[in-house]
């Protein structure tokens, strides 16, 4: 047996009263070795965050505190030890990595100041040693150029670079335990794989215990050695990861394992004749302001949309996939014209709407509509969700009680309860909210409905959910939908046909199955190699 | 390219941009003023108290203001190009000699106002922040509250029964004791003594304001990541509050501050007609009822020029303190 770093008993943290539950986390007990990585899983709410939060001795007091147990590292309880200790034994024995690199890295420092810290906090060495550290650090975690990212501020570099900052930050004195707390959520799919085998690597060098919290089972299968699933604070099941993916014994476990997409492409169908939207040689770029009296310099262009073509037929599902930055959603705006695209075609049926202004699209801006990602930030707080679905119909000249009994209808299609229609948005859980979208783009009765990462932002039982709620309506109205999405086990599970887009060019296109099985061009093989727990086979699975 | 550079090409462009709006501002400007009934020969002719209708004429044509406007304005703006700003005749002494001369004693007020201002707004903003819901923070807050809601020119005469009637700190009013013919050291002491009392109170309403805005700074940068960041890297408060919260949280103080400046010449009147204090805004008040527009343009073209000036200081300090920031 190996060393023994960490072990929780009994923890129960309060919340502050008026929460929805007494305890955030309740009589949990888990245990972390040097050398091992243990995945604590959970959907939001399950207290997961918070666990990890109070072991570093991050609760947010006086709000939310410990109750009762104890939290024992190296024969010390941390819920006890006074504050200058615990300070000690942050960012040197035990460190922290989270979610959103972009907000975790102070803005205004350079990323060598915000490593300098850690050593003038906690050892002594002279300035000349430190800034050595500093960089021998950031070759470490495989940063190119060291020296000027050292003096490089946050903004400058992607998201994978200040992943990779933070974890030099994180493992500067190499510390016993690491908490990642949802490290590679915010990041593509190449670069969460990049950074999972990073964080494999240095716990293998230095030894390190890691506390990897996740809601993902893809990424469990890559890196856990044990598991600890939670739900609403307690802990329902925990195992070794061959245990917890393949033989699940608790419910709550079954249902989240079930409701994982898989990367298994759907059937093929045979293609209906009807072409609903083409886009021919469709671009579209930003920046490139004029400068003044010659004096300031262009800025940079950057091309979002280059020579798309496009073709969705009635009643098919288009997955339109790529990394962040390639220029998927500019497509979609583009087709829905949001944003007006500098050149090609937009066919609706027969119907280049590029070129029609504002009234002369009027009409067919019914044609399609649109879903969008966040479910909280796309609907208007203080409208009353009746409004919010039949605002469309009434604006393109339905009469009030019709768009009322219409309205009506779609609740029941979308699954929400009729009384529903008198509500405020912010009454509704996310996955509701995401119910009330959908109702939303289906008042009009489009033909096209534009799904702008529909799911990324919903737990993965809501997730599921979701997508058959969208395939059933798909299937029910015989819309066509252009689905875009990050992630390709979403896309293999709702899509017929499949582009894949990279720096505003679609590199490869054809149909979800085939794809998937024999993918031609070598951004798409890099895309489905870094898909996170694809060598778990769910086949062995028994529910 | 360096960044020093860049800065130098952004300034230069950044002045450029600055020629039309003055120049719009100028004409904006002339036709506003003349709007106004009667001209500076109906003043003058007033006050002389008996002028002939002919005598009248006879000073509008020497004056130019028998011309129409548009070529009065062309008269103007060719003059202004040349940095002539015209002659006062309520003065009787070139706009140019007078503005400045009142512009170094505004420049004082208002420098010194900004300091005040700006500083200890910051300062008790962070104090208040620190010390959230202790008795500290309270008696900031409602100190804040209090001089936010109070009117200026009240300030200003409570001041002066307070300060200088009945303790006899300060002197009432000016800007130098005319009778003592100070020079040197003494001279820079008595003006000290005079530029207390206007300072405080032109700068209580923007330390209020900056006050606030600090501390709701503060908090609002103590909820963000980086903070916990900061935490789980185990550094003390103190390097926390200091080097992280701080400079994140006085990136909007800055940018309002710089956008007061403007309205700051507008409280300088007030300030300087309570206090008698001899600078632009005591003028413009002056030669507004003198109807005295060349002296009133003057002013008017010297504070825009001042506010874009501050303008363009105030984004150059913001790129250095904010990395995210690029000019271009």
């Amino acid at each position: 047996m190996t060393q023994k770093l960490l072990s929780i008993n009994d923890l129960s943290i309060l919340l502050p009263v008026g929460a929805d539950r007494h305890y955030a986390v309740q009589d949990i007990g888990l245990e972390l070795h040097a050398g091992e990585t243990v995945c604590v899983v959970g959907e939001s709410g399950s207290g997961k965050s918070l666990t990890a939060r109070a072991v570093m001795g991050l609760l947010p007091a006086p709000h939310v505190r410990v109750d009762k147990g104890e939290i024992v590292f190296g024969g010390e309880d941390i819920t006890k030890v006074g504050y200058e200790r615990l300070r000690g034994l942050r960012g040197s024995e035990i460190s922290m990595i989270f979610q959103e690199p972009m907000t975790a890295l102070n803005p205004v420092m350079t990323i060598g100041d915000q490593i300098d810290e850690i050593f003038r906090y906690h050892v002594s060495m002279s300035a000349k040693e430190r800034v050595e550290k500093a960089l021998s650090l950031l070759v470490d975690v495989n940063l190119p150029d060291p020296a000027k990212i050292i003096d490089a501020y946050p903004h400058e570099l992607s998201g994978g670079q200040r992943q990779r900052s933070m974890i030099a930050m994180a493992l500067a004195l190499g510390p016993k335990i690491l908490i990642a707390d949802e490290p590679t959520t915010a990041l593509d799919v190449t670069t969460q794989a990049q950074i999972l085998q990073l964080i494999k690597d240095m716990q293998k060098r230095l030894d390190t215990g890691v506390l990897f919290i996740t809601h993902d089972f893809g990424v469990v299968a890559d890196i856990a050695d044990r598991v600890v699933v939670m739900q609403d604070g307690k802990i329902v099941e925990t195992g070794t990861a061959k245990q917890v993916l393949q033989t699940p014994k608790h419910p709550y476990t079954k249902s989240l394992i079930a409701a994982i997409p898989r990367l298994k492409p759907r059937k093929a169908r045979s293609r209906a004749a009807e072409v609903v939207l083409t886009t021919e040689g469709v671009c579209k770029s930003f920046g490139g302001g004029i400068s003044f009296f010659g004096l300031g310099r262009a800025n940079r262009e950057v091309k979002a949309v280059q020579n798309v073509q496009i073709e969705l037929r009635r009643g098919e599902t288009l997955g339109v996939v790529g990394e962040s930055g390639s220029g998927k959603s500019t497509l979609a705006r583009c087709v829905i014209r949001l944003i007006d695209s500098d050149e090609g075609k937009i066919k609706l049926g027969d119907v280049d709407i590029t070129k029609l202004s504002r009234n002369e699209l009027r009409p067919h801006r019914k044609r399609v509509q649109m879903v969008f990602q966040d479910p909280f930030a796309s609907l208007n707080p203080r409208i009353r969700v009746g409004e919010i679905i039949s605002q469309g119909p009434i604006l393109q000249g339905v009469d009030q009680e019709d768009a009322s009994k219409r309205t009506y209808e779609l609740l029941d299609i979308v699954g929400l309860d009729r009384r529903s229609f008198d509500r405020f948005p912010h009454e509704f859980s996310g996955g509701q909210r995401q119910r009330i979208g959908i109702a939303r783009a289906l008042s009009l009765k489009p033909d096209i409905l534009v799904a702008d990462e529909p799911v990324s932002a919903l737990d993965v039982s809501i997730q599921a959910q979701i997508l058959e709620l969208l395939d059933d309506i798909r299937a029910q109205m015989d819309l066509s939908m252009l689905f875009i999405t990050h992630d390709l086990r979403v896309a293999a599970q709702v899509c017929d046909y499949v582009a894949v887009m990279q720096s505003g060019k679609i590199v490869e296109m054809g149909p979800t199955a085939e794809l998937f099985a024999k993918p031609k061009d070598v951004y798409t093989q890099s895309l489905l190699a870094a898909v996170p727990g694809k060598d778990w086979h769910f086949s062995e699975l028994k529910i | 390219m360096s960044k020093s550079s860049k800065i130098f090409k952004y300034v230069g462009k950044r002045l450029l941009q600055g020629v039309p709006i003055i120049i719009a501002i100028v004409v904006i400007n002339f036709f506003l003023l003349n709007l106004a009934e009667g001209d500076a020969v109906d003043v003058l002719a007033g006050e002389a108290g008996s002028a002939t209708p002919e005598y009248m004429e006879q000073l509008r044509k020497r004056f130019g203001l028998d011309q129409p406007l548009p070529v009065q304005l062309m008269v103007y703006l060719k003059n202004v190009l040349t940095l002539d700003l015209g002659y006062s005749f309520r003065h009787e002494m070139p706009v140019n000699a007078l503005i400045f001369d009142r512009f170094a004693a505004t420049g004082l007020l208002m420098t010194s106002t900004i300091i005040l201002a700006v500083g200890f707004g910051i300062l008790l903003g962070l104090l208040a922040a620190m010390r959230l819901n202790t008795w500290k923070d309270n008696v900031i807050t409602i100190f804040a509250l209090i001089t936010y809601a109070t009117p200026l020119f009240w300030v200003g005469l409570m001041m002066i029964v307070v300060f200088s009637l009945n303790l006899g700190w300060f002197p009432t009013s000016g800007m130098t004791n005319v009778a003592a013919f100070y020079e040197g050291w003494d001279y820079v002491v008595d003006v000290s003594r005079h530029l207390v009392l206007p300072t405080i109170t032109l700068s209580l309403f923007y330390l209020a304001l900056y006050t606030r805005m600090m501390r709701a700074s503060m908090l609002e940068q103590y909820g963000q990541d980086y903070v916990v960041t900061a935490r789980a890297k185990g550094l003390t408060e103190r390097r926390i509050t200091y080097v992280h919260v701080l400079r994140n949280a006085l990136l909007p103080v800055v940018t309002m501050a710089g956008v007061q400046v403007g309205a700051l010449i507008g409280g300088s009147v007030i300030v300087e007609s309570v206090f008698a204090w001899p600078g632009l805004g005591m003028l413009a008040f002056e030669s507004l009822f003198a109807r005295d527009l060349n002296l009133l343009l003057g002013i008017f073209l010297l504070s825009s020029m001042l506010v874009v000036a501050v303008n363009l200081i105030v984004d150059i300090i913001y790129c250095f303190l904010d990395p995210r920031i690029e000019v271009s």
